[in-house]
């Protein structure tokens, strides 16, 4: 009898990333069916894009964005004033439309900046619109910290800002370079040429070659950032997209008009119409195709995973490398020290506070020893 | 008439026959010397100064004002049909980042069918580009003045035969087809200058723009000069002995303003015809086709019809206010100096270095020497 001992096999060291380990089924398990279980689940809670705008006034933000949606969904399309003074300040308006397209639904908010660099003196009239950002992501750090937080913490902060160039034909202005520089850290910034209609095919080849040229010698890395690329797919893609499309050349219609017997949106001027989703006129669609398309999803993963994953780092560290105290916290904290909860607990969660609070909590102790000897 | 009379009193030629020819041919004659006697010829007068003026030639300012990328260069060039921005180098945004305004010139001598034309053109790069605009028409304001204040010393001084006319006879203003209207840089700038200069609002890459919103900008734009009250460089009424046509013409210019125009120097071929313009995919936007844009009633009214009033304008109105302003402030520094009053008035000269001044004071003396001889001979002839 010979006892087929089989060769005791290696254990295999499981791989950080399971690439390329392709074990062959014997039956059809039924994983791949989690792709529809995700699907049915996102179907039932939808989810929400916030989309904000910065440019110029005049240069057609509110047209695009109502052209990118299909819907009226700008700012001046909800009852606003149409008369469109021009604010003395950089304002921020948001407007929630929820949209839905088979089955799927998306809760969009527009985020208008009206203001921007239409006054004499435009210094830092950025600093109303990063303080915004920053402000949403401390809203959503806030609810992250909370004890008691919510199944799903409402995502506001910014996904995406669009930054309208306006169609000089020359380069980027003064203005353009300074928003970018401060931003693009913060949030991620697509430039888009506004208004292209103005410009001549070799025009706009010369002018997108210039900025990128432009945006390349100041540092400025606009989406899809170089450096979140995760692997050769995605690289050559983006490259692709980085080096020759963008900045995309855009123009915006909501009006419709007959071309070659189809119904298309358009701009009808005396010398021919101009077709918004005709690759040969304007780069709409690739813009199109492009935020909501391809990378819609991306977009909210790198504000997630990077810019709002910064901006709690910076928190932190500013906080001594703890999270911010929140009301809550602190009065969870005080009844259950009182109420006898375990002082190691209390001194794991202690430690968990802002130098602030612990030395407020301190003095708070003492004032409650102070009442309970006086009794 | 007197002829004709010495014949009735004296009798001396026969009644009848050739008398009576010569009593029909003094009729004409007479009718002849009459009408010689009533013309006196100046009726000519257009004429002589038409010749003197083609051999002495023409000269033109027009400023170019507005936000770089607006097409200031690319529409002069199509004015004018010439080149003058061959050698201009683009700043890149870092650049301008620390750029002020500039002013530059640019003079070429043009000439057609016999007239000549000494064109300057006053270019200001850098306006309206910075983050803080704050004031940036300064430069351009200070540049008009020095041009008036050049021409007011030129007309006091002495040698008065060939005063260089460099006053700005018109500034066209460049406004963005991309805003809902005037922004406040333009309104500012506007305000700044309109009592200095003749100022044509245009609107400027007027292709980005369809007929409908071409319309509602110049509503806009016309209501927003009334409401900030800026004094824009007004069409004279035409005579009312002109033709319909004329009139008829006049009454579209001053429909049309602000322009709203499209510059391009290369041309394209459209329907089989060779014209300036711009190639897009979705057609072809012909320069000089009215239907397409005002650069046609553009030209016509600075060069063909209205150059020479814009330059009276000038002379008239805004120089003569500079100056008014100028012997204003200078009167009221003279009677606090106690200076001794000349009968005209000189402007202070800035830094005369010894030599200047020794020449000066040899023409006061030269001038008080006059003075005094004018008032004998004043004396004199009331004397008589």
């Amino acid at each position: 009898m010979s006892e087929l001992v089989p060769e005791p096999r290696q254990k295999p060291v499981v791989p950080m990333k399971p690439v390329g380990i392709n074990t062959s089924l014997l039956g059809y398990i039924g994983i791949d069916t989690i792709i529809e279980q995700m699907r049915k689940k996102t179907m039932k809670t939808g989810f929400d894009f916030n989309i904000m705008v910065v440019g110029q006034s005049g240069l057609g933000k509110s047209t695009l964005v109502n052209t990118l949606f299909k819907s009226q969904v700008s700012r001046k399309s909800s009852g606003w004033n149409r008369e469109e003074k021009i604010p003395k300040t950089v304002e921020i308006k948001a407007i929630g439309h929820v949209i839905e397209e088979g089955g799927v639904k998306m809760k969009l908010t527009v985020i208008d900046t009206p203001g921007f660099g239409d006054q004499i003196n435009n210094e830092n009239c950025w600093e109303p619109i990063e303080k915004y950002i920053n402000e949403q992501y401390e809203k959503f750090l806030k609810e992250e910290v909370n004890i008691a937080r919510k199944k799903r913490i409402p995502d506001t902060r910014v996904h995406c800002c669009l930054y309208f160039i306006s169609p000089t034909g020359h380069s980027l202005r003064p203005l353009d370079l300074e928003f970018m520089k401060h931003l693009s850290k913060v949030v991620n910034i697509i430039p888009v040429i506004a208004k292209a209609d103005t410009m001549t095919l070799e025009e706009k080849t010369e002018f997108k070659q210039r900025v990128r040229k432009e945006l390349e010698v100041n540092g400025i890395e606009f989406y899809p950032q170089k450096e979140f690329d995760e692997d050769l797919e995605d690289k050559t893609e983006n490259d692709k997209i980085r080096q020759e499309s963008m900045p995309f050349a855009v123009v915006g219609s909501d009006k419709e008009y007959q071309v070659n017997g189809k119904r298309v949106l358009g701009r009808k001027t005396p010398w021919g119409i101009i077709e918004v989703e005709n690759l040969n006129h304007c780069e709409f669609a690739l813009l199109r195709d492009f935020v909501i398309r391809t990378h819609l999803q991306d977009l909210k993963e790198v504000t997630h995973n990077i810019h709002y994953e910064t901006y709690r780092a910076k928190r932190l560290n500013d906080n001594g490398g703890l999270p911010p105290m929140t009301v809550e916290t602190e009065g969870f904290l005080e009844a259950w020290i009182l109420e006898g909860g375990g002082v190691g607990h209390a001194v794991v969660l202690f430690l968990s506070l802002g130098d602030m609070a612990r030395r407020d909590f301190g003095r708070k102790k003492k004032k409650k020893k102070n009442k309970k000897k006086k009794k | 008439m007197s002829m004709l009379d010495g014949c009735k009193t004296t009798g001396k030629f026969p009644a009848g026959g050739c008398y009576d020819l010569f009593l029909r041919a003094p009729h004409t004659m007479a009718e002849n010397q009459d009408h010689e006697k009533q013309y006196v010829g100046f009726a000519t007068l257009p004429n002589q100064v038409h010749r003197k003026s083609v051999k002495k030639g023409f000269d033109f300012t027009l400023m170019v004002a507005g936000e770089s990328g607006l097409g200031k260069s690319t529409l002069v060039n199509s004015l004018f049909l010439t080149d003058l921005y061959k050698d201009r180098k683009l700043l890149n945004a870092e650049e301008r980042i620390n750029q002020t305004v500039e002013i530059i010139k640019h003079t070429v001598d043009i000439e057609e069918k016999g007239v000549k034309l000494k064109l300057t053109i006053v270019d200001t790069p850098g306006f309206g580009d910075a983050v803080n605009n704050t004031e940036c028409w300064k430069p351009i304001t200070d540049y008009i003045d020095q041009q008036f204040e050049q021409y007011f010393r030129d007309e006091s001084g002495l040698n008065r035969k060939n005063i260089q006319d460099n006053r700005v006879h018109c500034c066209l203003y460049f406004i963005s087809p991309f805003g809902h209207g005037l922004r406040p840089v333009d309104v500012e700038f506007m305000k700044a200058l309109h009592e200095k200069v003749n100022i044509v609002p245009l609107i400027a890459k007027a292709d980005c723009l369809i007929p409908s919103e071409i319309r509602k900008l110049k509503e806009r734009i016309r209501e927003e000069i009334d409401k900030f009250g800026i004094k824009v460089y007004q069409f004279p009424e035409c005579d009312s002995d002109e033709d319909e046509e004329f009139k008829q013409q006049d009454r579209e210019l001053k429909e049309s303003a602000p322009f709203a125009v499209i510059g391009s120097n290369t041309v394209v071929e459209a329907k089989g015809q060779r014209v300036r313009g711009r190639l897009y995919p979705w057609g072809i936007v012909e320069v000089e086709n009215q239907a397409h844009c005002d650069f046609v009633k553009l030209r016509n009214m600075l060069i063909r019809t209205h150059m020479h009033d814009l330059k009276d304008v000038t002379c008239d109105v805004h120089y003569e206010n500079y100056r008014a302003q100028c012997i204003q402030q200078m009167t009221s520094k003279l009677t606090q100096d106690n200076r001794i009053e000349s009968p005209i008035p000189i402007l202070p000269l800035p830094t005369p270095d010894t030599e200047t001044e020794k020449l000066i004071k040899m023409k006061d003396e030269e001038l008080r020497r006059m003075q005094e001889m004018l008032q004998k001979m004043q004396q004199q002839m009331q004397d008589q």
